[in-house]
């Protein structure tokens, strides 16, 4: 188990740290805008805005290895006021984005979790929850799973491998063990037995410096092995590469793996990952308000484009539409291999 | 060139050896590529034969590429780790069905 970033006061806490290490271990080697175009993009352009992906804060009851968001139990100092989650709101009722994807830390930790998943579900949108399982079972969460189901919300449960050893070794010693007593939980409530009201998507990253397994190829080994080794089903796996940047950078550079991750990752370049990439069809909102065009951008500090004098209180949809997407070395996470976003594979 | 044997550069430029035969190596190369892709077989599968076949064949490169490669494919090191003990069993197992020559020819020659 590690500690964040930002507790042990760690020079990689400042955004800026990060991005000067990426772009030292780019030297030589083509940058991200360069491949864009060497495939045929200009820029990243926005296409329909179809998810509003709303970042709680960084308050989390686990502190994983490979954690992007410098999560854990210390960062309350990150919390999204109702004030905001109002203004999240009305900038949604602009816009007919159709998915709002709740985010953290852990999210169901906020004291607003269970207002703003209402107040989105009135509007008739899916409810996404991006869960790390292990909050499921808290004292103050219990019948959160049925509460949830009720709301139509779908769970999308963090799970490294289907077998401890990758789980633990990257969530913490006894991880693996919470997060099946939480998918049994979740099973009991309904959930991963195919009701589309009670969606069950697992997510799974590499526990190390290599690319996700290909989501299709893997998802029916996974299937059969969470069944017969623990009664557990679910409805889909979603397959994530991780991001060099926080907590994994951090990993990377001490494991002395962060150059050839960078090599695997611009050598993995597929330009038929590109099209799908999340941050041409979201919007990511932090908890003061700030708006990214991706969850990782925004652990970056890399405002969106037009964002210099918009925040989500200011929102403007028609200027958010037409801007171009702010991308970096961390870029190439997305579009290596098999692609990768938040809804998983993207090619 | 480099001063001793195993450079780690090797695999990286391991397509440079078609420089020498450029039919053969691209036939040899697509020939690669086709075993490897899911067939009968699912990929994660077939790196995982690999990975045991490159503990056989004791070749650093191969065991580098396919560990990667497994991992990449979904599976964990304790599956990775039973495919080299799969290896190692035939490996050992071969050596010891031999004994059974060794018992009969030392029935024939002894009283």
């Amino acid at each position: 188990m590690t500690s964040s970033l930002s507790s042990r006061r760690a020079p990689l806490a400042n955004p800026v740290e990060q991005l000067a290490t990426l772009d030292a271990s780019m030297t030589g080697r083509a940058s991200f805008d360069e491949t864009l175009r060497g495939a045929g993009w200009n820029a990243l352009t926005p296409a329909t805005l179809e998810i509003f992906q709303i970042n709680l804060g960084k308050l989390c009851n686990m502190t994983c290895r490979h954690c992007h968001v410098d999560a854990g139990p210390d960062r309350s100092d990150a919390m999204m006021t109702r004030e905001t989650v109002d203004a999240c709101l009305r900038a949604l009722d602009q816009t007919s984005a159709h998915t709002v994807d709740i985010t953290g830390g852990a999210p169901e930790l906020h004291p607003e979790f269970r207002y703003l998943v209402d107040e989105a579900h009135k509007r008739g949108k899916h409810v996404i929850d991006r869960c790390n399982l292990s909050v499921l079972l808290l004292p103050r969460n219990a019948g959160l799973a049925e509460w949830l189901g009720d709301r139509g919300v779908e769970i999308v449960a963090s799970l490294p491998h289907y077998r401890q050893r990758n789980t633990d070794a990257q969530r913490g010693d006894g991880a693996f063990e919470k997060s099946i007593a939480a998918l049994r939980l979740l099973n009991a409530a309904g959930y991963g037995q195919g009701d589309p009201r009670r969606m069950l998507s697992l997510m799974t990253n590499p526990a190390g410096a290599f690319l996700a397994a290909p989501q299709s190829s893997i998802e029916k080994e996974w299937r059969t092995a969470l069944k017969r080794d623990f009664g557990i089903t679910f409805d889909r796996l979603l397959a994530l590469n991780n991001m060099p940047i926080s907590r994994f950078l951090e990993w990377l550079i001490e494991s002395n793996n962060l150059d050839s991750y960078m090599s695997r990752l611009v050598d993995s370049f597929n330009p038929a990952a590109i099209t799908g990439v999340m941050c041409r069809n979201t919007i990511s909102i932090s908890w003061d308000g700030r708006l990214f065009d991706c969850d990782f951008n925004q652990m970056l500090d890399l405002d969106a484009a037009p964002a210099s004098a918009m925040t989500i209180e200011t929102f403007d949809f028609s200027a958010w539409q037409d801007r171009n997407v702010v991308t970096r070395a961390h870029c190439f996470g997305c579009t290596a291999g098999a692609g990768s976003s938040c809804g998983g594979a993207t090619a | 060139m480099s001063d001793h044997y195993y450079a780690p550069d090797h695999l990286k430029a391991f397509g440079t050896i078609s420089e020498g035969a450029p039919e053969l190596g691209k036939k040899f190369f697509e020939y690669y590529s086709a075993v490897f892709a899911a067939g009968a077989l699912t990929e994660r599968e077939k790196a995982l034969i690999a990975l045991a076949v490159a503990h056989t064949v004791q070749c650093p490169y191969c065991i580098d590429a396919y560990t990667t490669e497994c991992l990449q494919k979904g599976s964990d090191v304790e599956q990775m780790t039973e495919a080299v003990h799969v290896a190692c069993a035939i490996r050992g197992g071969a050596s010891l069905v031999h004994g059974m020559q060794m018992k009969e020819h030392a029935a024939k020659v002894g009283m």
